[in-house]
């Protein structure tokens, strides 16, 4: 069954177009990285997906309309947001208290065994929390929720490494599982490549590519290649192309690999080195 | 897809669940609105307290004038009820006038709209504040800081049974408490317009809400006033603030006093024009904003 099936999807603020009808759908138990640079329409997406702002064309999350019907929805949808959206004013303890009143599918041990494994203290407010602390709250009430559908907008920005790191083994790990579906959108593409089953790369509010991972390990392929290859391997058309450490890196869409292997080595792109060459190549048309 | 989603939804979530976590959270998120009526009460006790030590003399010297000893014995509990309530209005205002502004400026609005609370138990749960919570909390605080006065002014005149006298024959604790909480009421509702708007110009404001909420009224009234010669703006702006008084209550002359429950004028109150109209608007304020806080977003 979709999780999310939008048609058409069209938001304008003013005279800036933020998305120029969109279709996509994400069937349950995917994971959708949604890539694309700034401004492009991914945040209004995701805010369309969570009812938080009205839209044109057609939406439907879990079979609700989220513009109308926000409030059910959100026993369903969980949401990670950018940057500590937490109320600072809140100790850690009424943040799981209120959680645990407002929502029926709050499980409270849960988020408190994930707490424990924090340096989180109950009586801190939230105020006194470091950005990497108040991220491992927001996720250590949103994981005991049993949602079905868990948005997140930027969740790690402004992380180290090391946070961000283990937020995404915390949620692949301790939280997800095929009947979920988790909807991500991040700058930090590559940290999260292994994560993904779906990739959606989204520029100027349209769709400009999606594809599942294993199609995407399939279709692209990187070649390096030296100096003296470069003509025959340009012969097979790449879609894009780049230096690095005095050698080309060409990468080619549906490509024979065998003919490649002779010459150059081959490997699966980055989604950012991807994201680069389709936004280029989408740059061109236009 | 509802069948399915029925079949998993669990437990025990009433209706009046998500209301009364809402209101709790307000108040965690806060605090002023227990804290300074707090503060204030104990200021007023402490003072009282200390003016308790001369109340024997002062009650000697206003025998005979039973305007002015009934004066010297109530003064203590009207000032503390006066300025408790005082103080919870102002509480009250500066706490609608942030309420829907301050989760935008902070981005918190989109954690409290992640979870499954309707816009409308939002505001709700943010209006009653001023209109449900601090007056009871007030009109506890209020009954609690009267019932020490009183207490600390027994035992003072406890050697002198004709002070003591006069002192219960003044204060009819138990009717007084009654038409306070009467007052309480009539204050809620003659003021609920009052909080409505400042609750929508805080959901409506990208800055300076003090200013959008109380700037148009200044200009209409000065407006008014150079353009006609007319005061009646503001005349109509301190009736909205004060005017519940002479309304709700018979307001003695000078020198007199009256029974307390005698000087409630409930029927007068409930059928002045302006408190139903009153109620209108604060109920369509109440309505706007709750329609708006579906479409805000972080500011």
């Amino acid at each position: 069954m979709a999780c999310i099936e939008a048609r058409g999807l069209r938001k304008a603020f003013g005279s800036t177009i933020a998305l120029d009808g969109v279709d996509f759908n994400v069937e349950e138990g995917r994971i959708l990285g949604i890539i694309g640079p700034n401004g492009a329409g991914k945040s209004t997406a995701l805010h369309a997906i969570l009812g938080l702002t009205p839209f044109q064309g057609e939406l439907k999350v879990l079979g609700r309309d989220p513009w109308s019907d926000r409030d059910r929805l959100m026993r369903d949808v969980s949401f990670i947001a950018d940057v500590a959206v937490i109320p600072r004013g809140l100790r850690v303890s009424q943040a799981l208290e209120y959680v645990e009143g407002v929502h029926p599918r709050f499980d409270r041990a849960k988020a408190e065994g994930f707490l424990a494994k924090t340096n989180i203290k109950w009586t801190s407010k939230v105020r006194e929390l470091s950005k990497g602390m108040v991220t491992q709250l927001h996720l250590a009430l949103v994981m005991a929720i049993d949602a079905k559908l868990l948005v997140l907008d930027e969740p790690t920005l402004g992380l180290d490494i090391l946070y961000r790191k283990q937020f995404y083994d915390s949620l692949l790990n301790d939280y997800f599982d095929r009947s979920r579906t988790i909807v991500v959108t991040t700058h930090q593409v590559d940290e999260i490549q292994d994560v993904l089953t779906d990739v959606m790369f989204i520029n100027q509010g349209r769709v400009v590519m999606e594809c599942g991972m294993e199609e995407f390990e399939s279709r692209y392929v990187e070649v390096m290649v030296r100096p003296e290859n470069l003509a025959a391997a340009r012969a097979f058309k790449p879609m894009h192309e780049r230096q690095a450490f005095g050698r080309s890196i060409l990468l080619f869409d549906r490509a024979d690999r065998d003919e490649l292997a002779a010459i150059g080595d081959l490997r699966t792109p980055g989604i950012a080195d991807l994201f680069v060459a389709v936004m280029g190549s989408h740059g061109a048309v236009q | 897809m509802t069948a399915e989603s029925q079949e998993i939804a669990p437990q025990r979530m009433t209706p009046t669940r998500p209301m009364y976590w809402s209101i709790r959270r307000e108040i965690w998120e806060n605090r002023s609105i227990y804290a300074a009526p707090v503060v204030t009460a104990c200021i007023m006790l402490f003072g009282f307290l200390i003016s308790a030590i001369t109340l024997p003399r002062r009650m000697r010297l206003a025998m005979g004038d039973a305007g002015k000893l009934h004066s010297v014995v109530a003064m203590p509990y009207d000032t503390t009820a006066g300025l408790i309530l005082v103080t919870a209005f102002l509480v009250g205002a500066f706490y609608c006038l942030d309420a829907l502004y301050g989760e935008r400026r902070d981005r918190s609005i989109l954690f409290w709209k992640s979870l499954p609370v309707s816009d409308r138990t939002t505001v709700l749960a943010k209006i009653a504040i001023p209109l449900v919570v601090l007056p009871l909390f007030s009109y506890a605080l209020i009954l609690i800081t009267q019932l020490i006065i009183l207490i600390v002014n027994t035992i003072v005149l406890l050697g002198r049974p004709s002070d003591l006298a006069a002192l219960y024959q003044n204060l009819k604790f138990v009717q007084l408490s009654i038409a306070l909480l009467y007052a309480v009421v009539a204050i809620a509702l003659w003021h609920a317009p009052v909080y409505c708007w400042l609750l929508l110009v805080s959901g409506w404001a990208k800055r300076a809400t003090f200013l959008w909420a109380v700037m148009p009224f200044l200009a209409i009234g000065v407006f008014t006033k150079i353009a006609f010669g007319s005061a009646s703006f503001f005349t109509f702006l301190s009736d909205r603030l004060v005017g519940w008084f002479n309304k709700a209550f018979l307001v003695p002359e000078k020198g007199t006093h009256v029974d307390p429950l005698a000087a409630l004028t409930p029927g007068n109150f409930f059928s002045t024009s302006s408190l139903w109209i009153g109620l209108v608007v604060a109920a369509l304020c109440l309505a706007a904003t709750i329609r708006m806080r579906r479409y805000r977003e972080p500011i």
